[in-house]
């Protein structure tokens, strides 16, 4: 059914229709309204029968999340930014101990300083922790995502994380082709647990495992997570059969056929970068689009294989790994090992700046005529730099950065965009 | 379920289960179909009083709930010593997942077992100090305060001893830790900190809280029970000495619990939804430093000079116990 | 594609406003996006949201920096907010809630380049007050975007404030976007006939 809604609802409705039995709710923006969704679901009876519980923490999220799936649930939570950092000794724990819990991030930067606003700094602090994650290029995909998720997660017994940019989809309204019920009960078996805790059949879960054979438990993680390069487009192509959606798989591709320079991004700015790339294209640039959906496992062949005919590769991230430039980038360029090309790093959309068609226009000429440093910051204000630079050339006790900045910037109470 | 058949050559004492008595009086312990949830094979200490303690309280709620026991362990001794790769001592489904987050495990499956209308089966988690009063302590107030269906034992050894005795913050003062020596002019744990985690959770109102030593296994065990017959968040404290990291006899664990309720270091009592409803009475009142003396972690206030002014300080502490909660108060019929 | 953004405060329902808009869109089967400035803006705070509505699926996620109209809730942001920002020039909207005139509150001069059918004042917080009870003015500023644009119709718009509210508070929202949409609708025959 069409319908005009909010990308975090629609969340919701998806997630309610996958019937998840326990839900933990922590509130951070810009999460909240899928829970708050939920909840209300919950509470009317809607979506029965589910537990939906109000911890204390982001921590507690996780950690309910780990007890209810354990004990045979499925079980969701979402969250962002601080709460996701909050959470990271559970998240380690919930794949170690290989529970399906599927989580929406609703991507947003990290402080200090402190703030609200989307980048994909959270998530990707998680790469390595030994979930799935899945990034989402618009509303429908996200909601199409946490369906593929549970299935995905369940069929592994890995957790899954469905990464949604925080505010740009999660608080835009659009049309959105919601599923029934119907097509998710045959999409999506109910869960039946590898492990499950259960008086008729005592197992310890969680029990010490030392040098002996901790190798191989982390080896068996890897494995198993590798699985899921062949399960994601098997269930995409499921998933296209029942719900008539191109959704998920590893990889998309836009204009990639003849491009000379394809452009590599995760998320929302695939839309604006398509946008940009269909203006080029009509300028005769010979230029493409790689979107990675599935950015762990990261899809190594995959990625080699569109990008390998290419001349140049720009990897546009909305992260950063302070000391080295790139994250994605650094994974793209695995990918690449052995391949001869130019190669550049653009970091952009930090803590909510918007990626203009205007920016992207003029960084991709300049990408095409190599005229690119290695590592870039998109439309980066020198002079706010220099300032600081310089402020703290002067002084020793040049003072908290942040507020210096904003005293540069000026305290403007609101700006027309 | 394995069950291990027991054979009992001793009779008529407390440790055991008094075999003497009827049937329906005696210990759990006493019946030769005990679950031994907690098996034996695993790799305590001597004269563990932390493992002496889950062995009663587990075995005693799987009588209680005929079996129906699933039970969420924090890290720490308790963890590590029952379930060393690739054995494990617990004959329940058992889980551990991280030293701060029990609580909220146990939450979990408690949820997961009412979404799937499993309400004969219940939920305990447990920790030591360190998991329940510091680094668990906000998720355990969070299964207070929303009265999730859990029973949390704590076993109360009073510092951090899987990692090698630090003070916890339910360290006493004066005891030396291995972060608090008994060195300068105020040697041991200071005085004026900590937490009492019985009283905290009394105050979030809950439906049951209790505290227990493993001197009185029976009384333990009739805690336990009692906690079983009650829905909502449930608390039990137990007084579990460590040979190891107070420096006593392995086969003094009982004594030094019977002289912390003795000399009202360790008050014993009851709670149902914020109020006091029993306190064990101290039988004969014995002065503190009965109590503080085989122990090496006070052995700093017995040298030459003793430190009688920090033993006085230690008197006051039992001595408001015993006010507070009177202790010494004779029962009135 | 045609780009709306909506200038408010916090606490007059301009993502609101921005919603529906969509929403009415998307009633005649059109493609909309609408979303809000991102902020964490307190009650009384400027807020802007913008809203897109296209013939096709709308990828692009930058914000409306060169909208096609502008609806201002809140005629106080004038003095506070460069409002007009991007605006395209001589073909742009501008709705105002006002009930004072384009030159009284000190604008006129800046619209008079402006084509005269796509400037419009709507008195929406007094229809808010008498049909809703409460100063939110942005289904009036609908009703009015309607008649002056064309791009939605009042039943579209009528549909997409029934989608988000029920009751008495949909009812009453339905009645000021119809006053609205007539005020506005008189006002352009007025000029069409001035003119």
């Amino acid at each position: 059914m069409l319908k005009q809604t909010e990308g975090s609802r629609g969340v919701a409705e998806a997630v309610a229709l996958c019937r998840p039995e326990v839900i933990c709710a922590y509130p951070i923006s810009p999460q909240t309204h899928i829970v708050e969704a939920l909840g209300e679901a919950v509470k009317s009876g809607a979506l029965a029968p589910c537990e939906f519980i109000n911890v204390e923490s982001e921590f507690a999220a996780m950690s309910v999340a780990i007890g209810a799936s354990a004990a045979g649930a499925r079980a969701y939570t979402a969250t962002a930014s601080q709460g996701l950092l909050y959470m990271v000794e559970a998240m380690f724990n919930a794949s170690g101990l290989g529970l399906p819990i599927v989580m929406t991030v609703a991507n947003r930067a990290i402080g200090a300083p402190i703030n609200i606003w989307n980048d994909h700094s959270d998530s990707m602090s998680q790469r390595d922790c030994g979930w799935i994650q899945l990034f989402a290029e618009n509303n429908q995909e996200a909601l199409d995502l946490h369906i593929q998720a549970f299935r995905l997660g369940e069929e592994l017994s890995l957790p899954v994380m469905v990464c949604m940019d925080g505010f740009i989809l999660t608080h835009a309204t659009e049309r959105l082709d919601l599923p029934t019920a119907e097509q998710v009960d045959a999409y999506l078996p109910p869960y039946e647990p590898r492990q499950v805790l259960d008086p008729k059949d005592p197992v310890s879960i969680g029990a010490m495992v030392g040098p002996e054979a901790f190798t191989e438990v982390r080896y068996l993680a890897h494995a198993k997570q590798m699985q899921a390069l062949e399960l994601i487009p098997q269930h995409a192509a499921e998933f296209l059969q029942i719900f008539g959606r191109d959704s998920g798989g590893l990889v998309r591709t836009y204009r990639t056929q003849d491009a000379e320079t394809i452009v590599v991004a995760l998320g929302s700015v695939l839309g604006t970068i398509k946008d940009t790339v269909d203006e080029m294209r009509e300028q005769g640039h010979k230029i493409g689009v790689l979107g990675i959906v599935s950015f762990r496992p990261f899809p190594l062949a995959e990625v080699r294989r569109i990008l390998r005919h290419a001349t140049r590769v720009v990897v546009l991230e909305k992260s950063l790994a302070v000391g080295i430039g790139g994250i994605v980038s650094a994974n793209v360029r695995m990918a690449l090992s052995g391949v001869h090309l130019h190669g550049y790093t653009v970091i952009a959309g930090l803590g909510g700046r918007p990626i203009t068609r205007k920016s992207l226009h003029k960084l991709f000429r300049e990408a095409e005529r190599d005229e690119l440093q290695q590592l870039t910051f998109l439309d980066l204000d020198w002079d706010i730099v220099h300032r600081e630079l310089e402020r703290e050339k002067q002084k020793r006790r040049s003072g908290p950065i942040a507020e210096n900045i904003l005293r540069d910037v000026g305290t403007v109470a609101a700006r027309a965009v | 379920m394995a069950f291990q058949p027991i054979k009992f050559y001793q009779t008529g004492t407390f440790t055991v289960g008094n075999r003497l008595l009827e049937a329906d009086q005696r210990s759990v312990q006493a019946n030769t179909q005990r679950t031994n949830s907690l098996n034996s094979g695993h790799r305590a200490c001597q004269g563990c009083g932390e493992a002496l303690g889950a062995r009663y309280a587990i075995d005693a709620a799987m009588n209680a709930t005929h079996n129906q026991l699933i039970a969420a362990n924090a890290t720490g001794c308790l963890e590590v010593f029952s379930t060393p790769y690739p054995e494990t001592s617990w004959q329940i489904p058992w889980i551990h997942s991280l030293f701060g987050n029990t609580a909220a495990v146990a939450t979990g499956i408690a949820a997961a077992l009412k979404v799937k209308g499993r309400h004969d089966v219940r939920v305990i988690a447990q920790g030591g100090d360190g998991g329940t009063t510091d680094i668990g302590f906000g998720c355990l107030s969070g299964l207070f305060e929303r009265n999730d269906d859990v029973l949390f034992i704590c076993y109360d050894n009073e510092a951090y001893m899987n990692t090698g005795v630090q003070r916890s913050s339910a360290t006493p003062p004066a005891a030396r830790t291995a972060t608090t020596m008994p060195v300068g002019p105020e040697p041991g744990n200071v005085f004026g900190q900590g937490k009492n985690l019985p009283r905290i959770a009394i105050a979030h109102g809950i439906p049951y809280v209790a505290t227990a030593t493993v001197a009185e296994l029976r009384d333990l065990e009739a805690k336990v029970r009692r906690a079983m017959e009650i829905r909502g968040a449930r608390y039990i404290h137990i007084f579990v000495p460590c040979p190891l990291g107070w420096g006593h006899e392995a086969h003094d664990t009982i004594r030094i619990s019977r002289l912390a309720k003795e000399t009202g270091l360790f008050p014993v009592f009851e709670a149902e939804h914020g109020e006091v409803t029993s306190v064990s009475r101290i039988r004969r009142k014995l002065p503190v430093a009965d109590y503080l003396r085989p122990q090496k972690r006070f052995a700093h206030l017995f040298g030459e000079p003793a430190r009688l002014d920090i033993i006085a300080r230690i008197q006051a502490v039992a001595d408001r116990n015993i006010r507070r909660f009177g202790l010494l108060e004779e029962e009135v019929h | 594609m045609f780009q709306i953004r909506l200038h408010g405060r916090g606490g007059q329902g301009v993502v609101t406003g921005a919603e529906m808009l969509s929403i009415a869109a998307f009633v005649q089967g059109r493609h909309a996006q609408a979303f809000p400035s991102f902020g964490s803006e307190r009650t009384g705070a400027p807020v802007v949201a913008f809203c897109r509505i296209d013939d096709k699926e709308i990828r692009l996620r930058e914000p409306i920096m060169e909208p096609d109209a502008l609806i201002i809730q809140d005629p106080t942001l004038l003095l506070q907010v460069d409002v007009f920002r991007g605006l395209k020039p001589r073909e742009g909207y501008i709705l105002i809630n006002t009930t004072r005139s384009f030159d009284e509150i000190g604008i006129g001069e800046y619209v008079s380049g402006f084509r005269p059918e796509r400037l419009c004042t709507v008195p929406a917080t007094e229809l808010a007050l008498k049909h809703v009870g409460r100063a939110v003015p942005n289904a009036g500023l609908l009703g009015g975007f309607a008649a002056v644009t064309g791009l939605v119709s009042l039943d579209s718009v009528a549909a997409a404030i029934r989608d988000r509210f029920s009751g008495k508070v949909a009812a009453g929202n339905v009645a000021a976007a119809t006053a609205a949409y007539e005020i506005v609708s008189q006002e352009m025959k007025e000029a069409a006939a001035h003119a």
